[in-house]
């Protein structure tokens, strides 16, 4: 049975709903970083990295110490109660992964700097990307599309925000590959560049559309 | 109330916990910079042409701080940027000669004849992979603008007769296009030089006019002694090469080219003449202004006046018939 949910959270977070073409979080990065094949790579596993743990930090924390139903803080109050500070969760997790890209850009430019400045700007856009904090959210919310309602246990959660990453991979790899290719086709002036863009992610969001009929 | 001082407990405990993190991790991770290498990195232009030789502006930067690169070295930067980077290391800078880049080639849709209608992909390389391209002419301009696409600084732009414009006062002579051109028709020369040929088609007579008509016949009419006393211009392979010193002593020859292959982007003042000092060179069949002048109808001999006549309209300024006049009626 676990092992199945496992499956399932990997085949419905890179296919069924990817975050990108299907639940539209992380656009910015998805349109700005995906012009070349290689920077579109680094990106991605740059964002798998920083979902697999902002997935885990962000269960952690949120499960010790802002679940009231599972949360350390009793000893805080009076009655041996702890208090219900799920409402902090956006914040919290803000600060986890905010704190998380500004590990991994000191660290890519300690260690890898050719990856570092080929990033450039977009590396500190990740802690504003939408991915990494919706995957988050996500796995506090649930899986209702595969019946899981409550919170995901730990190890599901690291599976969602590791799939989540390939998944956004995936779609960046395949738009920069269009997009090289664009580069060469004849298309009208007015057309060039972003616009034409956009229409090519709309259309690839139609054709991921085909996988919502996968039943597993 | 245990809500409102718990809430700001908790955030407060994980916002130092990961300040003291991250603090640490900037310990661990410091990366020293030399500061010098991020003021050059800054001065230059950041096109990442590689014309210095280095793999991109910043790795450029690195190069000229451990001296692996010469301070003069950024050709788009030119000589402003030479002197910024000669101030942040400290040294003397030698000027580099301005370079830009110029289109070898004079055979656009007009006057290059075309081997067959090409509808594939948009690009020089492709279309050469397709038996050599479709123009007739196997080494000229295939005007599908893989030089327009490279260039950083917005200095080409595709013409409507299917060749390149460079714009030089936009070039900066990074030498992108010369690189991204597949048919090698785009050479850099230095930027005062208003003169050169407009042609890489290295066959003679016959074969260049049957595919174009402005493409260089290899006559070696612009090169012959009269016309090129300086000896600057020399036939090589077919074609004229141009040691760039003078424009002027290019223009005669120049101007003498049959089929116009020249592109002369220049304008000299015509030459002013006092036809009463003109004897006509007496004793010789023809003035000598008349022999050596190259613009056709500048200067004709009128034989019963025995006089020179000179139309102005028509003269490109060489001046060589000032220096062949024996009487000084030019100036």
């Amino acid at each position: 049975m676990d092992i199945k949910v496992i499956f399932l959270i990997i085949i419905y977070s890179i296919l069924i709903q990817n975050f990108v073409l299907s639940r539209f979080l992380g656009l910015c990065p998805f349109f700005g970083c995906s012009q070349k094949l290689s920077s579109a790579v680094g990106m991605g596993l740059a964002v798998i990295f920083v979902m697999v743990l902002a997935s885990a930090i962000t269960w952690i924390l949120y499960t010790y110490l802002l679940d009231p139903a599972t949360s350390v803080m009793g000893y805080m109050t009076a009655n041996g109660v702890p208090p219900d500070l799920t409402f902090l969760r956006t914040i919290a997790f803000i600060l986890v992964i905010a704190s998380l890209v500004q590990f991994i850009e000191m660290f890519l430019q300690k260690k890898v700097p050719p990856l570092y400045r080929a990033l450039g700007i977009y590396l500190p856009l990740i802690t504003t990307n939408c991915a990494v904090l919706g995957v988050a959210v996500l796995n506090i919310d649930g899986f209702s599309a595969i019946g899981l309602n409550g919170k995901l246990t730990f190890l599901q959660s690291l599976v969602q925000g590791f799939a989540g990453g390939v998944g956004f991979l995936m779609v960046l790899v395949l738009m920069a590959g269009l997009r090289e290719k664009l580069d060469l086709a004849t298309i009208p002036e007015s057309m060039k560049g972003i616009p034409v863009a956009f229409i090519m992610g709309g259309l690839m969001a139609i054709a991921f559309m085909g996988f919502s009929g996968l039943s597993i | 109330m245990i809500t409102v001082v718990s809430s700001v407990i908790i955030l407060g405990v994980i916002g130092i916990f990961f300040g003291a993190c991250l603090a640490y991790a900037s310990k661990i991770f410091y990366v020293q910079l030399d500061p010098r290498v991020e003021k050059i990195a800054e001065s230059l232009p950041g096109a990442n042409c590689g014309a210095c030789g280095a793999a991109g502006c910043f790795s450029y930067a690195e190069g000229v701080v451990e001296g692996a690169f010469p301070a003069n070295g950024c050709i788009p930067g030119g000589k402003d940027v030479a002197t910024i980077i000669g101030g942040i290391m400290g040294c003397a800078v030698e000027e580099l000669t301005p370079m830009k880049a110029v289109v070898n080639c004079k055979g656009g849709k007009k006057e290059a004849r075309q081997k067959f209608e090409y509808m594939g992909v948009q690009d020089c390389k492709a279309a050469m992979l397709l038996a050599g391209g479709n123009k007739a002419c196997e080494y000229g301009c295939l005007g599908f603008g893989n030089c327009v696409n490279v260039c950083q600084f917005q200095a080409i732009t595709m013409g409507e007769n299917g060749l390149p414009i460079v714009y030089p006062e936009l070039c900066t002579g990074c030498g992108l296009c010369v690189k991204a051109c597949p048919r090698g028709v785009i050479s850099l020369i230095p930027q005062s030089q208003k003169i050169y040929v407009g042609c890489v088609n290295p066959e003679k007579g016959k074969a260049v006019k049957a595919v174009c008509e402005v493409g260089c016949l290899a006559c070696g009419i612009c090169a012959n002694k009269n016309n090129n006393p300086s000896g600057d211009i020399v036939m090589e392979g077919g074609l004229p090469k141009i040691s760039y010193q003078d424009n002027l002593r290019i223009l005669p020859g120049a101007t003498k080219c049959p089929t116009g292959t020249y592109v002369i982007d220049v304008t000299y003042p015509p030459v002013t003449y006092n036809q009463e000092k003109c004897n006509g060179c007496e004793g010789k069949p023809k003035p000598l202004c008349v022999k050596i002048c190259p613009a056709k109808g500048c200067l004709t001999f009128d034989a019963e006046r025995k006089k020179a006549v000179y139309d102005s309209s028509l003269c490109v300024g060489c001046e060589l018939c000032i220096s062949e006049c024996p009487v000084v009626a030019f100036k």
